[in-house]
Order: structure tokens, then C-alpha cells, then sequence
């Protein structure tokens, strides 16, 4: 194991820290709350030298991510970071940079969508653009946002993968919580992500290429849409042997899924991001009093971890998927879609309940996961059936 | 660099496809003909041409053809008929006529 040096600061510091050691070429960003100290604090390392970045100051994330794409394809490492609003500006640029196939590693900070107006947490801008053929990643902690940003480099950089990646924590409540974060020496991380090796460099100009051409009359599009399919597959194979790597590295395991308690779990609880803390602890306490509850926290979204998900659910009498987004019009949240898709192939038929928590930073207090679990045991005991979907704790 | 071949575009499979839709090769857009697209094309009356090249300036697709100085002819393969050159000279030299049948092959 590397030598690591614990830290007491927030999720967006120790993002920004692991983006200064993933050595970027280039960082276009515009600041939105409650990304803003990631980009800031990235912007003074370039200012103290401490990072050999060109730093692009846009006027919009339409900019940011422009910009990016065209450093990208110029052959240069690329990270950014947005949240909310700026993502869903985006927009329209995420999905040329995946079909691209250019490598960006972009920090989310999870924020609400307005209307109404909100800076507070929830995954709707994530969920939002769980489309658009990027890589994405979601951290519990500070720990897991800065381990993540440094493994998304390997993965998106993959001569397998050559996908973008989107690295996402919570707002605030990781972004801006101050937190205990063991962090890796400059060298072994510079050591760990290597040198990227850009494919179909624009500024080769001993081998000349054409990037974002036509391909609309009668074109291979959907051969290249295909490519893609192809890539973020191959992607989840890259995913566990850089996981496996980094942890010989730092000691801390990845899983796409991380499970607790689903040994012998009889209810359980599949959650994204800061609230699986909460959930283990809610579980503990159950687990105390005979409940056998378990949690199940999905760390990887994109490629979606169903056959991982499959596994560990088969054998539990019920299931509750919590998904901080909505899906206006769905069955259930986006998690909730994924999971109930995920468990159709298996051989037991588990009963499974969608409830919508914490938009728009809504607190998710004990009580609301106890009442989750109090659900699934009535459910397990034969005493209530699943019902539609739920929004916990809204009056 | 070896000329990109795309002979057997229609047979590639999977990995065959170049990365991102790149095209592993520059300047090659005179190689796309866009003359079909064109439903009206350029006549030159060569009286009233007095040689400013004003329409070699503004047409958008490089399609008129300069020999010595010279505007001698349009190229039909690039030409999308969009009349530019017919709007912008001083001299009134250029119309607009109807594309008949005679188009050129695109492939």
C-alpha cells in the first residue's frame, strides 16, 4: 500500500486535490453552487504553479463543455466539473463528447433542477443525463468522490472504454461537509493514471484527422451508436480492474454495487450516494432488535450494475429502491426502473417498492429509513402488499 | 498516410468502424459531391462578366472555377444552386436556371 496522508476538509477540496494529481491539460469550467470551490479551488493551483493546466474561463457550461470537447479531440486531458443547471446546459454537449468517444472527467455536484429554485441536494441533473453515453460514478463520502475522480481518469482513458466520465457527490452534503479523507502522494497518483496516449489527436499533424463529421444520409450512424454500446460495456470489465489496482493502492475496495448485511438480509433498501450512510446505520440498529436488514449502495450507475444487483436481491422477501430524482410519468425514480429491470430475470419474484426522498434537500431523517424498513418487514411478513410509489416523509 | 479506403464501407463491421466517427483523414470534403442537392444552377453570360471575381469571393462552396485570373466555369459537383453568386454580381452576369433532369451522379 502507497503512503497516505489523512485530511480533514470537504468533498469539493479533496475533488479539486485529485484532479491537481491527475494532471489535466486542460480545465474549462464555469462555476455554478455548489460545484463552485472545486473549480475555484483548481483555479488557484494553476495560479500557484502547482498544476500545469490550462484554464479556460467560459462564459456558460454550453462553453465548458464545448471547450473541453474540443481540447479533447485536440488530444489533450480534459476535466471540468458542473452541477444542476450547468449540467442540463450542457446538455446537448454530453452526448457529442461520449459519441465522440473523447475521454472527459467531469466532478458533478448533485443539485436540484428548478422550478422552484433550489441549490440542495437531489440526483435530477445526474438522472437527467443518464442517456447520454457517459461513464458515471456516485460517491458516499468525500473519501469515495476524490478515490472515484482519480479511478475515472483510468477508466474513461481505457483504450477499451474512451468514454467520459461523470464523477458525482453530493451537494453539500459531500461537497461542502468537512470530512476525514486519506489521500495518496502526488507521485503514486501521477504513477497510477500514467500518461494519457490521445487516439486521433487533432494536433498530430504528422497524421491529419477530421473530427464531427456528417454521417446523416444514409451514413453508419447507427453503426457508430453501436461502437458506443460496445465501449461502455467493455467499460465494466476496466472499471473492476482499475478498482482492483487502485485498492492495492489506497486499501479501500470498489465494487459497482457495495453491499452490508445482504448475507442473510431478508429486507433491503438499494440506495444512491450520501443516504446509504444513514441507511447502514438505521440497518445496524434494526439488525440489534432481530431485523434482518441489509442495504445495498449502487456506486456505479452507467454501465448499471444489474447482474451484481440481480445477485444480491434473489434471495430477499423485499426490496425498496430510494431514488433522490424523479421521473415524472414512470412507474418509479430512475433507480427504481433499473432495479425492478434488474430483478426480472431472477428466479424468485421479489416484491419491490419505489419511494421518492430527499429532492431538492429535503432532509431524510432516521425515522423516514425506519419507516422504509417498517414497510418491508410488513411486506416480508405477508401483512401488507407493495403499493405504488411512495414520497417519503413529504407532508 | 495511405489514403483512407472506404471501398467496403458497407461491409465494415464493429471494430472496423474508425473511433468516434473520425475521419483518420484532412481536407477531404471535395471528395463529397453535394451537386444533387441543387435545384437551380448558375448561367454565365460572359459579355457582361467583367472579370471582378466577387462570386470566387462569396461562393460558400468554392465552386467557381478560376483559370488565370479568369472565372471560366462552375463546378456542378459542389454547386448547391444556392444563388449567391447570382446576388452579389455587380454586373448582373449571373442567373439562376432551373435544374432539368441532367444532373451529375452522386454516389
Amino acid at each position: 500500500m502507497a503512503t497516505q496522508k489523512t485530511v480533514s476538509t470537504t468533498g469539493n477540496i479533496v475533488v479539486a486535490d485529485a484532479m491537481r494529481q491527475c494532471r489535466p491539460d486542460v480545465m474549462a469550467a464555469y462555476p455554478i453552487t455548489p460545484q463552485t470551490t472545486i473549480v475555484e479551488e483548481f483555479a488557484a493551483y494553476v495560479a500557484q504553479g502547482r498544476v500545469h493546466t490550462e484554464y479556460i474561463t467560459v462564459e456558460s457550461e454550453h462553453s465548458a463543455m464545448s471547450a473541453c470537447i474540443g481540447a479533447s479531440a485536440a488530444g489533450a486531458r480534459v476535466m471540468t466539473a458542473t452541477s444542476s443547471q450547468g449540467l442540463a446546459l450542457m446538455w446537448e454537449e454530453l452526448h457529442i463528447a461520449s459519441g465522440m468517444r473523447l475521454p472527459i472527467i467531469m466532478a458533478n455536484a448533485n443539485r436540484a433542477l428548478s422550478a422552484p429554485i433550489n441549490i440542495h441536494c437531489d440526483h435530477s441533473d445526474a438522472m437527467g443525463a443518464r442517456d447520454a453515453g457517459w461513464v458515471m460514478l456516485f460517491a458516499e463520502t468525500a473519501q469515495e468522490a476524490y478515490d472515484n475522480t482519480i479511478m475515472a481518469t483510468r477508466i474513461g482513458e481505457n483504450p477499451d472504454v474512451l468514454l467520459p466520465v461523470m464523477s458525482c457527490l453530493d451537494g453539500f452534503i459531500t461537497t461542502h461537509s468537512i470530512d476525514r479523507i486519506d489521500v495518496l502522494d502526488d507521485d503514486t497518483v501521477a504513477g497510477f493514471v500514467g500518461e494519457y496516449v490521445p487516439q486521433n489527436a487533432l494536433l498530430d499533424i504528422d497524421q491529419p484527422v477530421t473530427h464531427g463529421a456528417f454521417s446523416g444520409l444514409g451514413g453508419p450512424f447507427f453503426e457508430f451508436k453501436r461502437a458506443q454500446r460496445d465501449a461502455i460495456e467493455r467499460s465494466r470489465e476496466v472499471i473492476k480492474s482499475v478498482a482492483a489496482e487502485y485498492s492495492e493502492l489506497s486499501g479501500r475496495p470498489f465494487g459497482a454495487i457495495e453491499t452490508w448485511g445482504m448475507e442473510d438480509a431478508e429486507v433491503a433498501i438499494v440506495v444512491i450516494g450520501s443516504t446509504a450512510g444513514n441507511t447502514r446505520h438505521v440497518a445496524r440498529q434494526l439488525r440489534a432488535q432481530g431485523v434482518k436488514a441489509g442495504v445495498v449502495k449502487v456506486r456505479v450507475f452507467r454501465p448499471f450494475p444489474y447482474a451484481e444487483l440481480a445477485a444480491t436481491l434473489s434471495g430477499v422477501k423485499a426490496v425498496a429502491v430510494m431514488d433522490r430524482a424523479e421521473s415524472f410519468g414512470a412507474e418509479g425514480g430512475p433507480l427504481f426502473l433499473e432495479v425492478r429491470s434488474a430483478l426480472y430475470d431472477a428466479e424468485t419474484r421479489v416484491p419491490i417498492v419505489g419511494y421518492i426522498y430527499g429532492l431538492g434537500g429535503s432532509d431524510v431523517r432516521l425515522d423516514l429509513i425506519e419507516r422504509v424498513y417498517a414497510d418491508l418487514s410488513d411486506i416480508a411478513a405477508g401483512t401488507a402488499q407493495p403499493g405504488g410509489l411512495v414520497y417519503l416523509g413529504a407532508r | 498516410m495511405a489514403k483512407w479506403d472506404i471501398s467496403r464501407i458497407d461491409e465494415w463491421k464493429g471494430d472496423e468502424f474508425p473511433l468516434g466517427a473520425c475521419i483518420p483523414e484532412s481536407g477531404n470534403s471535395r471528395e463529397y459531391v453535394t451537386g444533387g442537392w441543387r435545384s437551380q444552377r448558375p448561367v454565365r453570360d460572359s459579355e457582361k462578366c467583367t472579370q471582378c471575381l466577387i462570386c470566387w469571393i462569396m461562393c460558400p462552396d468554392s465552386a467557381i472555377v478560376v483559370v488565370d485570373e479568369k472565372v471560366t466555369d462552375f463546378k456542378l459537383d459542389h454547386c448547391k444552386g444556392c444563388g449567391v453568386c447570382a446576388n452579389e454580381c455587380p454586373a448582373d452576369a449571373i442567373t439562376m436556371v432551373p435544374e432539368g433532369c441532367e444532373l451529375p451522379e452522386v454516389k
